[in-house]
C-alpha cells in the first residue's frame, strides 16, 4: 500500500522553512514517557522528510519505547538496527536502493534514507559507523543523533555525552565521592564535521526549536550526500524534572549557551536563532545555574561545581576558535579569537579570526576546518 | 550411492582457480547487488577478486569497504532488507567481532550469503584453519555448509542463494572453506555461464517485507514474551523445511547443469560394505579418501563420510549410512572444551544423531589439524586403527584422542584429567 503523495514546498536550500505539511508520519502508538522530547524530534523528522523516506533506528528509547509489536507509530517504513549500527544501516539501505535503481529492479526516484541513533548508540558504540557513513559520498543519507544525554531506556546510565557531574545509575553521588561522572560531554557534531571534509552538511539542533530542527533535517536531505544532524532532547526520567518543563529546559539550554544552534553547509559555519543573537552580542547568555538547578541529576552540585560548569561554558564561548563549536584556541596565526575580544561583540567566527590575524590566512584556516565549499 | 539422471551438460569453461576465486565467479554469475568487505585472512581473497571484477566492469554491484565486521554484516543485512542480493564474509575472530549482526541477520530471516574462510581464533594469533569460527552461529538460524573443493565452492554458492532465498526457508547461509588449504589452493573448476545460473537461481524477492516507501512496514519491533517464542518457532520451521528445499535444489542442479553431487547432504566414499568409517568436514575429506583407498587396497573394509550441510544436520543420512557399521572415528577440526567425552562439535552432533538407533556403532572422537596443522594420510590410518582396537575391545566411552599433537595426553598437573586417561 502506497502512502498518498504529499507535496512539500520546494524551498531553496538557503531559505528558511515557513510552510509545514499537515501530515504526520510519526503518529500515535508509541509508549514514550510523558514529556519525552526525543519522541517530538522523531515527529519533526518524519514530518519534514515526507512519505518517500526509509528510516532505520538503533536500539534505545526510540526503539524500545516507540515500537511495541502491533502498535508502531511509524507511518513511514521503519526498521530496527543494532545499537552500534546507525551508519552501517544507512549505508546498506542507500547502497541497495542505488544499485536496484541502476539495474532497473525498482523505479528510479529520490528516496530519503535516515538512520537515527542515540547519544549512546551514535556517540559511543556506533561512532565508527557514523564516521564510515560520512565518508561515503556515493550515497545520500542522513544520520540523526537524538541526544538525551544517557542510556535512558536501560535505566539511565552515563554515556559519553552525559554532562559532567550528572548523576546516573552508573555515576551516582556518594558519601565519599560527590562527583563520579568525570567526563566532559563529547562534542560529536563538531568531531564529525572536523574529521569528514567531504560531508556536505552538519548541524546541531534542539528539540526546543522545532522549526529550526525541521529546517536542518530538510537541508540535510535536500543537499544530498552523507549528512549529520544532532538534536538536544531533555529527558524527564533521566534528568529528573517535571515532564511539563521539557520544552522549557531545551530552550533554557540554548539560552545558557550549553546547547549551541549551528550548522555547517558545504564548509560554511552558521549560527541560528538565539545562538546567533548571542554570537552577535544582542542577547546575553543566562547563567548555567538556571539550567542546572532545575534538574535532579545536578541536585548534589555545590556552588563550586556550578561555577566550574559555568567556567567551562564560558571558555567554550570566549576561547574557542569557533565559539561553542570547536575547541582550538592557539594556532600558528596566534591566539584566536584575539584576547579581550568576546565573540559576543564579533560579527561571526570568521570575522573574529580575520581580525585576530590581520590577514586572510586565518580565514583560510577556518575554511580548511569547516570543509571544502564547492 | 544414489545418482540422479544426468542431462546434456550445460555450457561451461574450465579454469584453474582458488576456492576464493571460485566463489567470486559464482557471485558474478549470480549478479549479486551489494557486497561488503573488511580485511582478515584468508577469506578476504574473495573480496579482492570481486572488487577487481567490479572495477573492470565485469560485474555491476555496490562494493562497500566497511570499517569493521559488525558494520560489514549490518550493511549486508540492511541491503538484503531493501531487496538487494547481498554477500559478506569473514574469518576467525573477524566473524566473532560481527556476531551480533550475524545473529540478527538470521532472526530477521534475511537470506544473506557469507563465506567463512575458516581460521583459528585468537589468542595466540594463527592464520590456519579451525572450524570453531563458523560453528559459533550453528544455533542461531544460519544454514551452514562445509566445502571440500573449489568446484564445490562455486556450485554451493549457487545452491546457497537458491536455498536461502526460497520462500519456504528465508535464512542466511554461511559457506565454510578451510583456510589456506582451500581458500588459496588452485583447482580445475568448471565455470558455468550466467544464463544457466539465472535459470537455476530465480530473482530474489522479499515480498511483503521489502523495505521501500511503497510498503510502509515496521521491521523488527519490540516483541518481548508476547511473541518471541512464536518468532523463534518460525525460524525453526524454516530450518526444518530447508531439508526438502536443499534436496529439491540439488536435484534441479543436476537438471540445469548436467552434473552435481549424488547426495545433497553428505559425501560418502566407498561406504557400501564398510565396517569402519572415518568422518570429517572440509578438506580432510580429500586426505580421508586417499587413506580409504590405501586401506581398501590392504583389504580393510573402510569408508569415509564427509558431512556437507552442518545446518540442517544430516541426521537421517547418518543414521542410514552408519547402520550396521562396527566403529566410527569422528575427526573434528575444532574443539568444544568440556563437552561430552571432551570431543569436538561434530562428534557430539554425530553421537546425538545416532542416539535413536537401536544398535549404535562404537564412536571414537578425534581432534586433529587445529590451527592449520596438516592432517596426513598416516594420521587417518592411525585413527582407523584406534577405532578398530576400541571396537574389538568393546570400549564404547573413549575420551577424545588428540592426533598429531606434541606432549602428553593431558596436563600432568591436572590429576582429574590424568585419572580419566584414554587409550593411546
Amino acid at each position: 500500500m502506497a502512502i498518498p503523495e504529499l507535496v512539500i514546498p520546494d524551498l531553496e536550500i538557503n531559505r528558511r522553512l515557513t510552510v509545514l505539511p499537515m501530515q504526520e508520519y510519526y503518529t500515535s502508538g508509541h509508549r514514550t514517557c510523558q514529556g519525552c522530547e526525543s519522541a517530538l524530534v522523531m515527529r519533526y523528522m518524519a514530518k519534514i522528510a515526507g512519505p518517500r523516506t526509509l528510516v532505520t533506528g538503533t536500539t534505545g528509547c526510540m526503539y524500545v519505547a516507540n515500537t511495541s509489536y502491533n502498535s508502531t507509530p511509524w507511518a513511514l517504513p521503519w526498521a530496527h538496527t543494532q545499537l552500534g549500527s546507525a551508519g552501517s544501516s544507512a549505508i546498506g539501505t542507500a547502497a541497495a536502493l542505488k544499485v536496484l535503481m541502476r539495474k532497473g529492479k525498482i523505479p528510479d526516484e529520490r528516496i530519503n534514507v535516515i538512520a537515527f541513533c542515540s547519544d549512546g548508540g551514535g556517540g559511543d558504540m556506533g561512532l565508527a559507523t557514523l564516521s564510515a557513513a560520512l565518508q561515503d559520498t556515493r550515497y545520500n543519507l542522513l544520520i540523526l543523533l537524538y541526544d538525551n544525554e544517557s542510556y535512558a531506556n536501560t535505566d539511565i546510565q552515563a554515556s559519553g555525552m552525559t554532562p559532567w557531574g550528572a548523576v546516573t545509575s552508573f555515576t551516582p553521588s556518594g558519601t565519599e565521592q560527590r562527583i563520579t561522572q568525570h567526563r566532559w560531554k563529547k562534542n560529536v557534531p563538531a568531531l564529525l564535521m572536523a574529521g569528514h571534509p567531504t560531508g556536505r552538511y552538519f548541524a546541531n539542533a534542539s528539540s526546543g526549536f522545532g522549526m529550526d530542527l525541521m529546517d536542518k533535517v530538510r537541508i540535510a536531505l535536500d543537499v544530498g550526500g552523507p549528512t549529520f544532524v544532532q538534536t538536544h532532547d531533555p529527558c524527564p526520567k533521566g534528568w529528573d524534572f517535571d515532564p511539563r518543563m521539557s520544552h522549557e529546559l531545551a530552550i533554557l539550554a540554548v539560552e545558557c549557551g550549553i546547547t549551541v544552534l549551528w550548522d555547517c553547509l558545504e564548509g560554511e559555519l552558521r549560527y541560528q536563532g538565539l545562538t546567533k543573537q548571542q554570537v552577535e552580542g544582542k542577547v546575553r547568555r543566562k547563567p548555567v545555574a538556571d539550567y542546572l538547578r532545575r534538574q535532579g541529576r545536578f541536585a548534589h552540585f555545590t556552588d563550586e561545581d556550578v561555577d566550574f560548569f559555568q567556567s567551562r561554558i564560558d571558555e567554550m564561548w570566549e576561547d574557542w576558535i569557533l565559539p561553542g563549536v570547536l575547541r582550538v584556541n592557539q594556532t600558528p596565526f596566534g591566539r584566536l579569537p584575539v584576547d579581550g575580544s568576546s565573540p559576543r561583540q564579533a560579527g561571526h567566527a570568521g570575522a573574529a579570526v580575520a581580525s585576530g590575524n590581520g590577514n586572510g590566512s586565518g580565514g583560510a584556516q577556518i575554511e580548511a576546518v569547516g570543509g571544502n565549499r564547492a | 550411492m544414489t545418482t540422479t539422471q544426468e542431462t546434456a551438460p550445460a555450457p561451461e569453461r574450465e579454469e584453474i582457480i582458488t576456492g576464493c576465486d571460485a566463489v567470486a565467479q559464482a557471485l558474478r554469475l549470480l549478479d549479486v547487488d551489494v557486497l561488503a568487505g573488511y580485511p582478515i585472512r584468508p577469506y578476504d581473497s574473495v573480496m579482492t577478486a570481486v572488487s577487481k571484477m567490479i572495477a573492470d566492469g565485469q560485474m555491476d554491484a555496490e562494493f562497500i569497504v566497511a570499517e569493521s565486521e559488525h558494520s560489514q554484516f549490518e550493511i549486508g543485512k540492511h541491503a538484503s532488507l531493501v531487496g538487494a542480493r547481498a554477500f559478506i564474509g569473514s574469518s576467525g575472530v573477524g566473524w566473532m567481532y560481527g556476531m551480533e549482526a550475524l545473529v540478527v541477520t538470521a532472526s530477521l530471516r534475511l537470506p544473506v550469503v557469507a563465506l567463512v574462510g575458516n581460521r583459528a581464533l585468537d589468542d595466540p594469533g594463527a592464520f590456519g584453519v579451525e572450524h570453531n569460527d563458523a560453528m559459533m552461529v550453528r544455533d542461531t538460524g544460519w544454514l551452514l555448509y562445509w566445502v571440500e573443493s573449489a568446484q564445490e565452492a562455486l556450485d554451493t554458492t549457487l545452491l546457497a542463494y537458491r536455498v536461502a532465498e526460497d520462500k519456504r526457508v528465508m535464512l542466511p547461509c554461511a559457506l565454510s572453506m578451510d583456510g589456506a588449504f582451500l581458500t588459496h589452493s588452485q583447482h580445475m573448476v568448471r565455470v558455468p555461464v550466467a544464463d544457466t545460473v539465472s535459470a537455476f537461481v530465480p530473482p530474489y524477492e522479499l515480498g511483503d517485507r521489502r523495505f521501500h516507501p511503497d510498503n510502509p512496514v515496521s521491521i523488527a519491533p519490540q516483541f518481548n514474551e508476547d511473541w518471541v517464542m512464536e518468532a523463534r518457532r518460525q525460524s525453526d520451521a524454516g530450518m526444518r523445511r530447508a531439508r526438502a528445499v536443499i534436496a529439491e535444489a540439488t536435484a534441479d542442479f543436476h537438471r540445469v547443469f548436467g552434473r552435481g553431487p549424488a547426495d545433497p547432504f553428505v559425501d560418502s566414499y566407498r561406504m557400501e560394505d564398510a565396517e569402519y568409517v572415518l568422518m570429517g568436514m572440509g578438506t580432510v575429506g580429500m586426505v580421508g579418501k586417499v587413506a580409504v583407498d590405501r586401506m581398501r587396497a590392504a583389504g580393510k573394509k573402510v569408508g569415509f563420510l564427509r558431512v556437507k550441510w552442518f545446518r540442517p544436520f544430516p541426521q537421517p543420512e547418518l543414521r542410514a549410512l552408519l547402520r550396521g557399521v562396527k566403529g566410527v572415528g569422528v575427526v573434528d577440526r575444532d574443539y568444544s572444551f568440556g563437552s561430552n567425552s571432551h570431543g569436538g562439535v561434530l562428534y557430539t552432533e554425530v553421537a546425538a544423531a545416532l542416539y535413536p538407533e537401536p544398535r549404535r556403532p562404537v564412536l571414537v572422537p578425534f581432534i586433529a589439524g587445529l590451527g592449520g596443522r596438516e592432517v596426513s594420510v598416516d594420521n587417518l590410518l592411525e585413527m582407523e586403527e584406534t577405532v578398530e582396537r576400541a571396537t574389538a575391545d568393546g570400549v564404547a566411552d573413549l575420551t577424545c584422542q588428540w592426533i598429531g599433537v606434541r606432549g602428553p595426553d593431558s596436563d600432568p598437573r591436572d590429576v582429574a584429567a590424568t585419572a580419566e586417561g584414554g587409550v593411546r
